[in-house]
């Protein structure tokens, strides 16, 4: 493998990372608040058509992220009022919301466009564009740094960017304010956040708006950055890969940085070399696909460390009997 | 008691007019749905032009999953529809399991192979989607600068095998030279809707130096057609005629006239002849497709070149190889 085929492994790297991550960091809110949420690829899906559907009628791909984010909010609102307000059960309210997602977004598609489920494909302003950093051009002369610099880290959508930034933001917000020590508290022991007057309601929603948020991000970012346009089921399997790195990452913010890069680099190998050869014994490209999965299951075996979820996720919370 | 009655009376007076609409068609759309941009949606217009021309009417339906296969044949043949059509690979099991149970209804399975001798009111309509997909070979091989082609399927199956396998050979043919990269999407049915897969698969091909792409992919196509035209490269549609999703930047597209085969399936009614009908070049099953949106980009030389290794293969002095005859392929490795 020479220079520039390793450059361009890891381009593809970045763009298959981006939604993942953005997925991965909206899981790690929710989870860290003790809701168990598994319908981030409904909540990617439902973005995913809203950003299209509205940057393809006004033309304005600003617009659209916006509708892509509201309409991954307002699931996320139906998830929490099912699990929060309601006490449900979270895992059955996240997997109808995949459902709900699923058929929804079809329906309407060819209700609105009448083009079997698809939004019209996106042209001009209705779509993201690569941003070209500043000196990419004047740099890429320089060995080694500058086609890193002109190659890897410039020319992707402004989303890819905001991605990244996320990490560190996300890192600060949790581990540095009083919203994410409440935050991490209440996943962790509701009873003693209540008992300090502090609403575990309440804190419990703002992290479920955040995921929507950053669902929203994701899905705007599969149909306005990556492609032009929604096709059904287009997420898939997006949600359930990017779970997979949240419990790899053991619900941090920067190890699910590593881990979305990981599970995008196994794409992208699998996508550019289909069969790999490692002298006789050739390695299926089926084997790269379920690595991710592979290796969530291996973590959560406790082989390598201990995955261990916050202690109070998955429970709605009840003030008393 | 009465209401009862009533509402008994009523519905055994629809099962009557339903039973009266005798010998009208019906249509089973396959999982991908009707209006797939393809394959379904192909079907679907070929019924529609039934209806319009013959001023006859037909009732179709879309699969949701696959318990329903069985039960929609099991249905509509009760219910005295003839002929039953059904588009994709996966009815013919079902069909054969059904048939002897209604001798008198005919059915149609599109992609799929029922033994004739076993189920004598069963028609087989089989495609040689290697012969078309041969003749687009050629035109990509023709139009290519680099002397690099790339070829994106979507779930790994015979079937698509067949698609890349007669492309290989068309490429082959027009210049000996050439490189085909073929890439399969996954091996799961998601694989025919990730077009954020497909866009990736066809950012790698040109990075090889790819600079025509054939998708036969599905949706997961869709993307690798905004790639090429992104890239400002040239692609190959399939299955309909997809040279209007991107004018200028589509090469042309392999056409399988789904639509032909259900119209006249459908006019032929009851009195369908049953067996095995193979369509390829020789009754215009497939081929490729010239309109304004790509006319620039097809040279006369090109397709003159294309029209003639048609002939050639009508009149069988060129054979392409069918990967479905023995799983394998001459020119291209899996």
């Amino acid at each position: 493998m020479d220079f520039a085929t390793l450059l361009q492994v890891l381009d593809s790297t970045v763009r298959l990372a981006t939604p993942l991550l953005f997925a991965c960091l909206a899981g790690l809110f929710s989870e860290r608040s003790g809701v168990v949420d598994i319908g981030l690829e409904g909540k990617m899906l439902a973005a995913a058509f809203a950003s299209a559907a509205v940057a393809a009628v006004t033309g304005s791909v600003w617009l659209g992220l916006l509708a892509g984010i509201v309409s991954a909010t307002l699931m996320s609102a139906i998830h929490g009022l099912a699990s929060i307000t309601f006490r449900g059960n979270q895992l059955i309210s996240g997997v109808a919301i995949n459902f709900l997602a699923s058929g929804l977004t079809v329906l309407i598609a060819q209700s609105w466009f009448g083009q079997g489920g698809r939004t019209p494909s996106l042209i001009g302003g209705g779509r993201f564009t690569p941003i070209t950093l500043p000196f990419a051009e004047a740099l890429s002369g320089v060995p080694v740094v500058g086609p890193i610099y002109a190659e890897l880290i410039s020319g992707h959508s402004i989303l890819v960017y905001v991605a990244f930034l996320m990490v560190p933001l996300t890192w600060f917000v949790l581990y540095r304010t009083r919203f994410g020590l409440r935050l991490r508290a209440v996943g962790e022991a509701p009873e003693a956040v209540d008992t300090a007057g502090v609403s575990v309601i309440g804190l419990r929603y703002a992290a479920i708006a955040i995921c929507g948020l950053l669902c929203g991000l994701a899905g705007a970012y599969l149909a306005t950055g990556l492609q032009a346009g929604f096709v059904r089921e287009m997420t898939a399997g997006r949600g359930y890969i990017a779970l997979a790195a949240l419990i790899f990452a053991k619900w941090r913010p920067w190890y699910a940085l590593w881990a979305c890069l990981l599970f995008g680099l196994l794409q992208a190998v699998a996508l550019r070399y289909q069969n790999i050869d490692l002298g006789g014994i050739v390695i299926p490209v089926q084997v790269m696909d379920a690595l991710p999965y592979i290796l969530t299951v291996i973590i959560l075996a406790g082989f390598v460390g201990k995955a261990i979820p916050p202690r109070a996720s998955g429970e709605p919370y009840l003030k008393e009997r | 008691m009465t209401l009862m009655t009533k509402f008994l009376g009523a519905s055994a007076a629809l099962a009557l007019t339903a039973g009266a609409a005798l010998a009208d068609p019906a249509l089973v759309y396959d999982l991908g749905g009707k209006f797939d941009k393809s394959f379904n949606e192909a079907a679907y217009n070929g019924a529609e032009a039934y209806a319009a021309e013959t001023g006859g009417a037909y009732r179709d339906i879309e699969l949701q999953s696959e318990a329903q296969r069985e039960q929609a044949l099991r249905r509509f043949a009760e219910a005295g529809f003839n002929p039953v059509v059904t588009t994709g690979f996966s009815m013919s099991t079902p069909i054969a399991s059904v048939a002897a149970d209604y001798p008198d209804t005919k059915f149609v399975t599109i992609d799929g192979f029922v033994n004739p001798d076993e189920h004598p009111n069963v028609l087989s309509i089989l495609f040689s989607e290697h012969e078309g997909s041969y003749l687009v070979g050629m035109m990509a091989a023709m139009a290519s600068e680099s002397g690099t082609v790339g070829f994106v399927g979507g779930m790994d199956v015979p079937l698509i095998r067949k698609f890349a396998c007669g492309y290989a050979q068309g490429v082959m043919a027009a210049n000996p030279d050439a490189t085909v990269i073929a890439n399969m999407t996954g091996t799961t049915p998601a694989a025919w809707n990730d077009p954020v897969k497909g866009s990736e698969l066809a950012k790698a091909q040109v990075s090889q130096g790819a600079d025509v792409i054939y998708a036969a992919a599905g949706g997961t196509g869709l993307g690798v057609l905004q790639t090429a035209a992104d890239e400002g490269i040239l692609s190959v549609g399939v299955d309909s005629n997809q040279n209007h999703l991107h004018p200028g930047k589509v090469l042309t597209s392999m056409l399988k006239r789904v639509d032909v085969a259900v119209q006249e399936a459908m006019s032929a009614g009851a009195d369908l002849e049953t067996g095995v009908m193979v369509l390829g070049l020789a009754e215009n099953g497939v081929g490729y497709a010239l309109d304004e949106n790509n006319e620039a980009l097809v040279s006369e030389e090109m397709k003159a070149a294309v029209d003639a290794a048609r002939e050639q293969i009508i009149a069988g002095e060129i054979a392409v190889h069918d990967y479905s005859s023995d799983d394998s392929c001459p020119v291209l490795n899996f």
